[in-house]
């Protein structure tokens, strides 16, 4: 139900916009853990920048740059990657989350594989909340009929 | 009294929101109008949650003084307690979650009764089962 | 030591599976199931594991993250727990083998790998509610488990999408109220943590701020519970979502509340607050008897068998409160026994009902005629389950009815007795009715119809055999189990309460 949009300014500052809106998203997924931020807000961030392109083009450009399948699996991968990260550790001996038993597999001491199992989490989180946010909006506004071409 | 609204404003603003979205969820008839006064009642019990973790006296945000490089510890009065605002991260998430869900149900909805009035809503199911 | 991992097991392997699913369900649907009940059978062995660990050992701690308890997240599995997780888990993965084929029939075919990546999701949230030692962990995985809850039940037929709409608004007022709840406990103690809550509030026991805590916390909980006076989501969700999907929440879902509100009276708080202090469980008896009657009362009333079946839960629950509440062990130990039984006979009504649906589509009572001459196992399994909510002996339901007349008796409250028996006498009016049309139709001899000819629009190809008329053995398999359940736990009720139940009662009864 996207009416395609024929404006070159739009089109122009968007082109523009987008990748500084994803770099911003990327700094505060990877600042998160040390400073305000986190995969909540970055995720969002991120988001938010392919639904600009969605606003800003339409349906059948937003889904050729980021398909539908794409973005269930990432959907799934980051919640699947936040899991694995907490099963590591208890792979490693540790309990659920324990990310100082990272230890044992990255060279670092304890202290800092927290801090980098922190960041595997994030990561994580920055991912789903990134395409959940996605597919919230393409289910909305095509009322979940986002397999099928929009009406011209 | 003035002064006993007003030195704990927080909360009456938490009530009166939260009693705003009440009335919306149990008085109104239509979807979409129940579904915003749940979003208010969710949103006035997390602003309610963030207002206990203010300190006065110009506290802040940082809990580590400069990230990048060497730390140190911020003392405690400089600093908002960090864990109202986690545990509401948490339940903004869940309001978002829950507002997803209910959205696609009202389309559902509207998709097969064409109205989002809870009354013509009923009416059609009564005239289905006939 | 694998073992020492089961708490955190119980609840990640069901999480990552139910995600897997729904990545593997885009290109290949039919490993989704197997998928799914593989999780459900990792919890239930490391729910056995657990039980027998906290049975040979004492209570399981288990700090997440290795953090200490009252700054990280701890899960505590006491007997209580133990139980509560081995039903849901249980019951899970029955109604999950059933749901194959009755899944099939009743949404359409693009929404299966969905379907079972939400089911995993709701059982490992149930999961999650009844193995967390922590309150707001608590609220966080009810919420998994009503979203999934929201979503399944509006997979229903008819009216389902309204039905679901209507328990999204009840069922986000009573997690809120619950949120608020313990945003309240957290202003005055500053703490999270269940064990260290009931440590700290016994000093404040007399502040207004626990006292209005409490109050929401029980309004709370009692709404997801479908309590008597907030039941009013209760009939329309659970009847119009698909058969298994109410056979599995119906089963469960009320009972793993009636878990939170003993944790909230009795851990949260001590049970002296809860009984001495406030007149709460004063009330909550009275209320509760209320909900017997009325939720039989309305049974009577109901066309649709499903329906009836929903205000049985409803009568149910109030058994299982006034179990709670009348404070004293007998009470106490009949209320633990009767969720688990009620777990069982629930899950068996439920699943019988929706074979009979399966296979004839009818659902009403006078649908129900002669229906033994059609499918006799599934009408005998029914009948069993039906004796059990009554209360006939041999069955698990005499017994836990029996220890809370006891209950009562002790507690001198000779009204709640005599309405728990009431209660019982209507639940018979019910259930009579359908089994006097089942097995004794008055018009003799009905016909059997012929074999129909499976096609388009008509039900199931009729199967072969012995009774040709019966659901597949994929269905009929779990509603045995569940039928071998309710006779088993009748029968070993006297060593599940001295091994288990007894040690669940909390101090100072």
């Amino acid at each position: 139900m996207i009416i395609r949009l024929e404006d070159i300014i739009i089109k122009t500052i968007c082109r523009l916009l987008i990748p500084f809106i994803q770099l911003f998203g990327l700094y505060v997924i990877a600042h998160g853990h040390g400073s305000p931020g986190g995969g909540f807000q970055g995720g969002c961030i991120l988001a938010a920048s392919f639904i600009l392109i969605l606003i800003a083009f339409d349906l059948s450009e937003a889904k050729r740059r980021f398909s539908e399948k794409l973005n269930n699996f990432f959907n799934n991968f980051g919640v699947f990657l936040y899991a694995w990260t907490g099963w590591m550790c208890l792979l490693l001996g540790g309990n659920y989350l324990d990310y100082g038993k990272l230890s044992r597999i990255l060279p670092v001491d304890a202290v800092h594989a927290r801090y980098y199992g922190v960041f595997a989490v994030e990561v994580g989180v920055g991912i789903t909340v990134m395409a959940i946010m996605i597919s919230i909006f393409l289910d909305l506004i095509t009322g979940g009929k986002h397999e099928e071409e929009p009406e011209k | 009294m003035i002064e006993y609204i007003i030195a704990k404003y927080n909360y009456w603003v938490y009530i009166v929101l939260m009693m705003i979205g009440f009335y919306a969820m149990i008085g109104k008839r239509n979807l979409v109008k129940k579904l915003l006064g749940m979003n208010i009642f969710q949103w006035a019990i997390i602003l309610y949650y963030v207002s206990t973790a203010s300190k006065k006296g110009g506290a802040t945000i940082p809990i580590v003084m400069g990230a990048h490089g060497h730390y140190e510890p911020a003392q405690a009065i400089q600093y908002l307690n960090p864990l109202p605002h986690c545990l509401m991260l948490t339940a903004i998430v869940v309001g978002v979650s829950t507002t997803g869900v209910a959205l696609a149900l009202i389309i559902m909805i509207h998709r097969r009764y064409k109205t989002l009035e809870e009354d013509e809503i009923l009416e059609s199911l009564e005239a289905f089962k006939k | 030591m694998i073992s020492d991992q089961f708490p955190a097991l119980i609840i990640v392997f069901p999480l990552i599976i139910a995600f897997w699913i729904n990545i593997v369900g885009w290109w290949w649907k039919r490993p989704c199931f197997y998928m799914s009940m593989l999780a459900l059978s990792v919890s239930f062995i490391s729910s056995l594991g657990m039980l027998n660990t906290v049975i040979s050992k004492g209570t399981i701690h288990y700090r997440l993250g290795g953090w200490e308890p009252p700054w990280g997240i701890e899960y505590v599995v006491d007997h209580l727990n133990a139980l509560i997780l081995i039903i849901v888990s249980f019951v899970g993965l029955v109604v999950g083998i059933y749901s194959k084929k009755s899944i099939e029939k009743e949404i359409s075919e693009s929404k299966i790998p969905q379907f079972y990546s939400i089911y995993t999701l709701l059982v490992m949230g149930l999961l999650g509610m009844t193995v967390t030692g922590d309150a707001f962990n608590l609220y966080v995985l009810l919420e998994i488990a009503s979203l999934a809850g929201y979503a399944l039940i509006a997979l229903g037929e008819d009216g389902a999408p309204l039905a679901s709409f209507n328990y999204v608004i009840m069922g986000t007022i009573g997690a809120c109220f619950y949120l608020l709840g313990v945003g309240y406990l957290y202003i005055v103690t500053g703490s999270l943590n269940m064990a260290d809550l009931s440590q700290l509030l016994p000093n404040l026991y007399h502040s207004k701020v626990v006292l209005v805590a409490f109050a929401f916390l029980m309004v709370g909980v009692a709404i997801k519970m479908a309590f008597f006076p907030l039941h009013i989501w209760l009939p329309d969700a659970y009847t119009h979502a698909p058969s298994s999907v109410s056979a599995f929440v119906a089963a469960t879902m009320t009972k793993v509340g009636a878990y939170v509100m003993i944790r909230v009276m009795f851990t949260i708080f001590k049970p002296y607050f809860s009984i001495e202090m406030l007149p709460a469980t004063t009330i909550l008896c009275w209320i509760a008897v209320a909900a017997m009657i009325y939720g039989c009362i309305l049974a009577i009333a109901q066309n649709d068998i499903k329906r009836m079946l929903c205000y049985i839960i409803i009568a149910e629950v109030g058994y299982i409160v006034m179990g709670i509440s009348v404070g004293n062990r007998m009470g106490f130990t009949g209320a633990v026994l009767h969720i688990m039984n009620d777990a069982f006979m629930m899950a068996c009504l439920f699943l019988a009902v929706g074979a009979v649906y399966y296979k004839t589509g009818a659902r009403t009572i006078s649908g129900y005629k002669a229906l033994f001459k059609k499918m006799p196992l599934t009408s005998g399994s029914f009948a069993i389950g039906a004796l059990s909510v009554i209360g006939i002996p041999p069955t698990c339901g005499f017994f836990s009815k029996w220890y809370l007349v006891l209950g009562a008796i002790n507690a001198q409250q000779w009204a709640f007795a005599v309405a728990l028996l009431v209660s019982s006498l209507l639940s018979a009016v019910v259930f009579f009715r359908i089994l006097q049309n089942m097995f004794f139709s008055p018009n003799e001899n009905p016909p059997i119809p012929p074999l129909e000819k499976g096609g388009e629009g008509g039900f199931e190809k009729q199967g072969k055999g012995i009774f040709p008329h019966e659901a597949p053995a994929s269905m009929l398999i779990p509603i045995f189990i569940t039928v071998a359940g309710i006779l088993l736990l009748g029968v070993y009720s006297g060593q599940i309460i001295s091994t288990i139940i007894q040690f669940t009662v909390p101090e100072g009864f």
